[in-house]
């Protein structure tokens, strides 16, 4: 840790006005006597955190926790009302890409113009021109005026720009997840190359297993407060730890529906230790529906969903597929179901679960990905896509 | 070294910006930057067949230069009248305009002000060439005069800027702004001698019972003075007064330096108030 500091945040604090009518009128303030009324919302409050050269930092934390806040107040877009922030060094900040883009400017327009927004001068533009367009793949359309281009197009070209500003700090919000799977990858690639050139990297996102994957360090934000700093490993089990408490407090967060004969009253993700908000890639793990019926349901049908955090739905396992049906259930209980080997990739999940008749036609109960749970790497170590299969590499090449 | 580069950069931002205004302004339009020429032309020929015919107005006699012709005279005043207000109308809205890049990019915002004055200023130049030549084939030798209409512009545009930092940064938190510079306007342009010249103002008059110095309430009007010394030069080919140069210039100074105090004051939340 004797790296220099990049990024130097001191006993930072951020004030918000909320006004209650946001009616920017001069009548309103005339007959009011001043401007609307406000309540003070301190979205950050004495934060103090260095980042070092070449460490690439997550900020994780609930909604309204005040991470974009912080990067938005890194990348000066925000003035903070106490402390100090000090950056070394060109600082490039990817909070919207294409932000600035004239939808009647051609590309080659564009990337002078958006260029030159992000910090560039002409002549280094005019020198990695050529780069910003083969990497952004928008060659035969550069005379095109953007309106014209696919939101693919239009966001690889945000991209390519704001990743060639060459930047000393880069500051990222939640947009490396930008175009196909291919540009995603190169996305990744070109990402990998600065860290490995030893550039600051600061991240907001959702994406804890993006966050796991790509971070050195993490910061966890609670209500403006920095609530722990450290590994990024250890941050984001703390912040699992506490989230999963949250969602059983508030029974979940997604949608929910049904008719309320029977109740999935709670979602347990299990280990072989027991509880867990973690689980690892190849090792087993136990998905629990408690539920409660005030009355007697006959023939009932418990059904679980997995998406990942993307929204592709990865499975739907249920009761009535596997063939078991029990004739009657009645007052409190949970099923199990009980995986050997986990074969997802290493991410953020999330479960729903249903209650219904053997149609399916009668919903007692719907709970519409109403908990959250992370895998980490394991075995097999695979890192793309959703699943993996499972299998073994074999061949006389590899013994 | 640091700050000789961000200079530099500023400087290509500014003229970046400016040419995206310049280039969005006419692009899909068949005639586009004829409307440029074709807007004060238009305007001219309304004014001359109001005042002309319905009105029957006096055309003014340019002196020393002999000039009398109604839609010259109008067009000498009309071309830096359209400067102040599309200047100022445009900078009103160049902040709330841009908002989503002043919430997601840093940079000095004031550019964005700028590069909006200077899109009017380039058509300006434009028409200011083209009126040049009109006034030579109509017998006015203009050339020699011409550095002092650049300077003139010079110092409007202190003008403009400095009134637009201010309506811009102040819109962003009142957006009635922007229809109250509408109305303004109109007032002004009235209060201003386009469509008549200085010598129709009264001295005096009586309101209410009260003898008002009109002219000399009149002439406190920055404007009056900077369109009146654009007449003199290209209409009747003199030079202006010297008072009213100074005049002008501390006009122009004066609402650059607070301009410029305002709006540092509202900047740091912008992005916020957005």
């Amino acid at each position: 840790m004797t790296a220099p500091v990049a990024v130097s945040v001191e006993n930072l604090s951020k004030r918000f006005r909320l006004y209650h009518e946001r009616n920017q009128s001069l009548k309103a303030s005339l007959v009011r006597g001043r401007r609307a009324r406000f309540e003070e919302l301190w979205a950050l409050r004495d934060v103090t955190l260095d980042v070092h050269e070449g460490t690439t930092l997550g900020l994780i934390g609930k909604n309204g926790s005040g991470k974009s806040t912080l990067l938005k107040t890194m990348a000066k877009i925000l003035r903070p009302d106490r402390g100090r922030i000090s950056v070394q060094g060109r600082l490039s900040a990817l909070l919207e890409l294409g932000a600035g883009f004239h939808p009647e400017l051609s590309g080659r327009e564009n990337i002078f113009l958006n260029g030159s927004i992000l910090g560039l001068g002409r002549k280094e533009l005019k020198r990695k021109f050529d780069e910003i367009v083969s990497f952004a793949e928008v060659e035969p359309f550069l005379d095109t005026p953007v309106k014209d281009y696919s939101s693919g197009m239009y966001v690889r070209l945000g991209f390519s720009v704001a990743i060639n500003v060459d930047p000393a700090v880069l500051l990222v919000d939640e947009v490396l997840a930008v175009g196909d799977e291919r540009f995603q990858r190169k996305c990744k690639e070109k990402f990998a190359d600065l860290q490995a050139d030893g550039r600051t990297v600061v991240i907001v996102s959702h994406d804890l297993g993006a966050v796991r994957n790509l971070c050195d360090e993490a910061v966890l934000l609670e209500d403006g407060r920095l609530e722990r700093a450290g590994p990024v490993g250890e941050v984001i089990d703390h912040y699992l730890g506490q989230v999963h408490r949250d969602r059983l407090d508030e029974g979940g967060l997604g949608a929910r529906w049904g008719t309320g004969e029977g109740r999935i009253e709670r979602i347990e993700v299990l280990d072989d230790r027991g509880a867990a908000a973690v689980l690892r890639t190849g090792d087993p793990a136990v998905f629990r529906l408690h539920y409660q019926t005030p009355e007697p349901l006959e023939r009932p049908v418990f059904t679980m969903a997995v998406y990942s955090v993307e929204g592709i739905h990865v499975t739907e396992p249920s009761t009535r597929d596997a063939g078991l049906v029990p004739d009657k259930i009645e007052g409190r209980g949970h099923v199990d179901l009980r995986v050997d080997r986990l074969l997802l990739v290493p991410g953020t999940y999330d479960i729903g679960a249903s209650l219904t008749d053997l149609t399916g036609a009668h919903s007692y109960d719907v709970r519409h990905r109403a908990f959250r749970f992370e895998v980490a790497p394991g075995t097999p170590a695979e890192r793309h896509g959703v699943v993996s299969l499972g299998g073994r590499w074999e061949g006389e090449a590899l013994e | 070294m640091a700050t000789r580069a961000t200079h530099a950069h500023v400087r290509d931002l500014a003229v970046n910006l400016t040419l995206r205004e310049l280039k969005g302004k006419y692009k899909r339009s068949v005639l586009g930057w004829s409307w440029s020429l074709l807007n004060p032309l238009a305007t001219a020929l309304i004014f001359t067949m109001v005042f002309k015919i319905f009105f029957a107005a006096a055309t003014p006699l340019g002196e020393p230069s002999g000039l009398q012709n109604f839609p010259l005279f109008l067009l000498c005043g009309l071309l830096p009248w359209n400067y102040l207000a599309n200047g100022l109308n445009g900078a009103t809205e160049s902040l709330v305009a841009n908002g989503n890049l002043i919430k997601k990019v840093y940079f000095p915002r004031e550019v964005l002000v700028v590069a909006n004055v200077a899109s009017w200023m380039v058509p300006l130049l434009i028409e200011f060439s083209v009126l040049s030549v009109l006034l030579l084939v109509f017998g006015n030798f203009v050339l020699p005069w011409l550095p002092l209409v650049l300077l003139l512009i010079l110092v409007q545009t202190g003008f403009v800027l400095g009134i637009g930092l201010i309506l811009g940064a102040v819109n962003v938190y009142f957006r009635d702004v922007k229809h109250l510079i509408g109305i303004l306007l109109q007032a002004l342009f009235y209060a201003t001698p386009i469509v008549y010249s200085l010598s129709q103002v009264p001295e005096q008059a009586s309101l209410f019972g009260l003898e008002v110095p009109v002219r000399s309430l009149y002439r406190l009007n920055p404007m009056v003075p900077m369109v009146e010394a654009f007449r003199d030069v290209l209409y009747d080919l003199r030079f202006p007064p010297l008072g009213d140069l100074l005049y002008v210039l501390g006009w122009g100074l004066a609402c650059m330096a607070v301009g410029l105090l305002v709006f540092s004051r509202l900047e740091p939340r912008l992005a916020e108030e957005l």
